[in-house]
C-alpha cells in the first residue's frame, strides 16, 4: 500500500502536448486528452489516481506547466 | 485512504513541485518538447535556490533562444551572433560582483563564435557557459550545424552530412576541456528526469563555483530538435539516446578541485 | 582654478590618458597600426590600480566592440579604438550598439584603404563613419580632432554626448594626428560612476534585476514591424536633436572670404597653412572646419553660400565630404574637392596651387 498520495494540476492552456511527461510518469498517470487548448494542442490530463507526487513529470515538462502535490498518508 | 480527496492533497503544504517565479508568465516560444524550455527553467530554479536572481546578468545568443531573456526573470543582454563569450568577460570584469552566463546554441557558439567562446574559456573568466547542442539549426529551419553528426540529415545536408564534403562535427566542449582556463566542463542532457535532475547538479555546480571566483564552467545539454529532426519530441529523444548519445557521451569531461 | 597638467604626448597617448581622467571603467581593444599606442598607453598606465579601469586585449575587433557593448549596458563608461580594417569589423557591433542605444566611445585612427591598405593616415572612413558603416537606419556622433589637444579634449565630451543621448560616439582621428607629439593640456581626473549614480542615471542598464523594478533587457531585436518603426521613429527623432544642438566647428578667415576651403582633422592643418599662403598672396580665402562630421556644420555652410564664390573641400580621399557640403549648400555656387589618397598627406602648396587652378580659375 503506498503511504504517500499525490496530485498534479496541468496548467492546460500552456501546454503544449508535447507529451515528453507521459513516458516519465512511473505509474501511467498521464495521457493525451481528446480535447484541445486554445493554441490548437491536444493537451494532457490525468488518467487514473495512481499519482505519487514523484514529480517527474514537471521536472521534464519543457514549458513548466504541472504543479506537483503530495500529502503523506498517516 | 479512499478517504483523501484531490482537494485534500491540493493543499499549499503539499505542495512539492511549481514553475519558478524566476521565469516569466510568457509562454515560451520553443516548439513542444523541445529541451530549450526544460534547461530554462532549471536554470532559473538554481538562481532562485542560489537566491542570487538580483545579481545575476544572463546572456542571449542568437538562434532559438534569442528570446530566452522574454521568458528569464533577469536582467539580460541580447548578444550578437555568437558573441556572447566576450559580452559575458566585459560584464563580469566590469561587475565581479555578479554572477553572469551564457546562453547559446551549437550554431552560435561553435561555428560563428568559436573565437569568443575558445578565447573566453582559455582566459578562464570567471562565467558560465551553458551550450545547448542539438546538432542542427533550429531556428533557421533545420540547417547543418558543426555538431551535426556524419551522415544526419539537415535541410543543407538533405542526403545526409558527408564529412568528406561538409567536414567533421565539431566536438567542441572536448576541446574547451583541453584549455587550462576551464574548471569544470561538462555534458549532460534533459530528456529524462534523472538527466534533468542531473543537469539540474551541473548547473548549480557551475554558478557554485562562479561564486567561489575559481573560473569558468561550461555545461553542455544535448537537446533534441525534434522540428528540426522531424519526429514527435518522444522519438526525438529515443532518437537522441541512440545516436547523440554515443557520439556525444554524456558525463563530467573535466573536473578540477583544488 | 585648478592649473591644468601640461604634457608633451603623442595623439594617441594624450586620448588614452584622457579616457582614464574621463572616469573610463573599460578599454576593450585589438592591436592594429597607427593606433595601438592607445592600449599599449593604457597597459603601462595599470589602470586598474589608478583609478580601477579595465583594461582588455581582446581575440579580434569583433569582441572588443562586443565587450563595449556588454559594458555599456550596464551603465559603464567604456571604449574601444581601432583602425580602418578594425573598425570594418566592428561594424556589426556598432550597429548593435546604435540600435540599442548604447552609450560608449570608438576611436578610428584612420588608415589608406580599401582592404589592408596602407598604414599611412588617411580620411577615406568618411562616409563609412557619418552615413552609418553597419546595416540599418543609424547614425553616430562624430568628432574631428584636428590637435593632440582635441585627442584629449574628445575623450571626456564623447562620454559626455554618448551618455547624453545614449549613442555611440565615434572619434575620427588618423595615423597623423595619434601620432605626432604636442603640448596638451589635461583634465583632471574625473571620479569613476559609482554603482548608485549608475543605477540613477541609466536605470535601463543591466545591473541585476532588483525586487523594485522590472528587469532590464538589452536587445536590438524587434520582432514585430510595428515596434520596430517606431524603434526607427524614435531614433531619427534623437538624430534631429543631436543635429539641432551638437553641431560644433571653427571659422578662420571666412568673414571676408570670397572662397572657403572646407576641411577636417588633419586636412584642417594642411589648409591653414594653405590659408596663410593664399592670403599672403592675396586671395580672400577662409577655412570652415566641421569638429562634428554628424552633425553636419549645414547652417553655417548655407550662410556662407550666400556671400562667396566658391568652396573646396580639402580630404585624404577621392572626395566623399564634398557630397554634405554640396547637400549643405545645395549646390548654390561652385564646390570643388582636392584631396589625395593612399596614405599621402597633402602639402599646403599644392592645397594653394589647387584652390587657384580648380575653384579661382576653374
Amino acid at each position: 500500500m503506498a503511504k504517500v498520495k499525490g496530485d498534479i494540476v496541468i496548467d492546460v492552456e500552456k501546454c503544449k502536448g508535447c507529451q515528453v511527461c507521459i513516458p516519465a510518469c512511473p505509474n501511467d498517470v498521464i495521457g493525451v486528452s481528446k480535447n484541445v487548448n486554445g493554441k490548437g494542442y491536444n493537451y494532457v490530463e490525468t488518467v487514473n489516481e495512481e499519482c505519487i507526487g514523484c514529480s517527474n513529470c514537471a521536472i521534464v515538462c519543457p514549458d513548466g506547466v504541472i504543479t506537483v502535490y503530495r500529502k503523506r498518508i498517516e | 485512504m479512499d478517504t483523501v480527496t484531490k482537494d485534500d492533497i491540493r493543499k499549499p503544504e503539499n505542495l512539492i513541485y511549481k514553475r519558478t517565479n524566476l521565469l516569466t508568465d510568457k509562454t515560451m516560444s520553443y516548439c513542444p518538447g523541445c529541451g530549450h524550455g526544460t534547461t530554462h527553467r532549471i536554470i532559473m530554479e538554481v538562481l532562485e535556490e542560489m537566491g542570487i536572481q538580483e545579481k545575476t546578468i544572463g546572456i542571449a545568443p542568437v538562434g532559438c533562444s534569442v528570446l530566452a531573456y522574454e521568458f528569464m526573470n533577469i536582467d539580460m543582454q541580447q548578444a550578437a551572433h555568437g558573441r556572447a563569450p566576450a559580452l559575458a568577460t566585459a560584464v563580469k570584469r566590469l561587475m565581479p560582483e555578479k554572477f553572469v552566463f551564457t546562453y547559446q546554441g551549437d550554431g552560435d557558439l561553435a561555428a560563428i563564435g568559436t573565437a569568443e567562446t575558445i578565447h573566453a574559456c582559455n582566459r578562464g573568466e570567471n562565467i558560465v557557459i551553458i551550450f545547448i547542442n542539438n546538432g542542427i539549426y533550429g531556428m533557421t529551419g533545420g540547417q547543418m550545424a558543426p555538431t551535426t553528426l556524419p551522415n544526419m540529415k539537415s535541410s543543407t545536408s538533405p542526403y545526409g552530412r558527408d564529412v568528406k564534403l561538409m567536414g567533421n562535427p565539431l566536438k567542441i566542449t572536448e576541446l574547451v576541456a583541453q584549455l587550462p582556463g576551464t574548471l569544470y566542463v561538462t555534458r549532460q542532457a534533459v530528456h529524462t528526469p534523472a538527466a534533468v535532475r542531473r543537469t539540474k547538479k551541473a548547473i548549480r555546480k557551475a554558478f557554485e563555483n562562479q561564486k567561489l571566483n575559481k573560473g569558468l564552467s561550461f555545461v553542455e545539454v544535448v537537446s533534441n530538435c525534434n522540428s528540426g529532426w522531424k519526429m514527435t519530441p518522444n522519438q526525438a529523444n529515443e532518437w537522441m539516446v541512440e545516436n547523440m548519445f554515443p557520439f556525444y557521451p554524456l558525463g563530467d569531461i573535466k573536473v578540477n578541485e583544488d | 582654478m585648478s592649473m591644468k597638467e601640461l604634457r608633451l604626448m603623442k595623439g594617441n597617448e594624450a586620448f588614452a590618458e584622457a579616457a582614464i581622467r574621463a572616469g573610463a571603467d573599460g578599454y576593450f581593444g585589438y592591436p592594429i597600426t597607427p593606433q595601438s599606442e592607445v592600449m599599449e598607453y593604457l597597459m603601462a598606465q595599470k589602470p586598474h590600480e589608478r583609478t580601477g579601469m579595465v583594461v582588455l586585449q581582446a581575440e579580434s575587433e569583433i569582441a572588443a566592440i562586443n565587450m563595449v557593448y556588454a559594458g555599456a549596458s550596464c551603465g559603464k563608461r567604456v571604449l574601444t579604438s581601432s583602425s580602418s580594417p578594425g573598425i570594418s569589423l566592428k561594424q556589426e557591433g556598432i550597429s548593435y550598439i546604435a540600435g540599442a542605444e548604447l552609450p560608449c566611445v570608438i576611436l578610428n585612427a584612420v588608415r589608406g584603404g580599401p582592404g589592408l591598405g596602407t598604414i599611412q593616415p588617411s580620411q577615406s572612413d568618411y562616409f563609412q563613419s557619418t552615413k552609418g558603416g553597419g546595416h540599418g537606419d543609424y547614425r553616430l556622433i562624430v568628432l574631428a580632432p584636428s590637435s593632440v589637444q582635441e585627442m584629449s579634449d574628445f575623450a571626456s565630451l564623447s562620454f559626455d554626448l554618448a551618455f547624453k543621448y545614449r549613442n555611440p560616439v565615434l572619434i575620427l582621428s588618423d595615423g597623423a594626428i595619434g601620432q605626432m607629439m604636442e603640448k596638451v593640456y589635461l583634465d583632471d581626473q574625473r571620479p569613476r560612476f559609482t554603482e548608485e549614480e549608475i543605477i540613477k542615471n541609466t536605470p535601463w542598464a543591466t545591473t541585476g534585476k532588483t525586487a523594485n523594478r522590472e528587469r532590464n533587457i538589452i536587445t536590438s531585436l524587434n520582432l514585430d514591424s510595428h515596434v520596430q518603426e517606431e524603434h526607427n521613429i524614435h531614433l531619427q527623432a534623437k538624430y534631429r536633436e543631436i543635429e539641432k544642438n551638437e553641431v560644433r566647428y571653427e571659422a578662420l578667415h571666412c568673414e571676408d572670404a570670397e572662397y572657403v576651403i572646407v576641411a577636417y582633422g588633419s586636412g584642417a592643418r594642411l589648409s591653414q597653412k594653405a590659408v596663410d599662403i593664399a592670403r599672403a598672396k592675396g586671395i580672400k580665402v577662409g577655412l570652415l572646419r566641421p569638429i562634428t562630421l554628424f552633425p553636419f556644420p549645414k547652417a553655417p555652410l548655407a550662410e556662407l553660400a550666400g556671400r562667396v564664390k566658391g568652396f573646396m573641400t580639402v580630404e585624404m580621399s577621392a572626395g566623399q565630404m564634398i557630397e554634405d557640403v554640396k547637400l549643405a549648400i545645395e549646390c548654390k555656387v561652385k564646390v570643388e574637392h582636392f584631396g589625395r589618397m593612399g596614405g599621402i598627406i597633402p602639402s599646403p602648396q599644392e592645397i594653394v596651387d589647387a584652390l587657384e587652378s580648380k575653384l579661382i580659375g576653374g
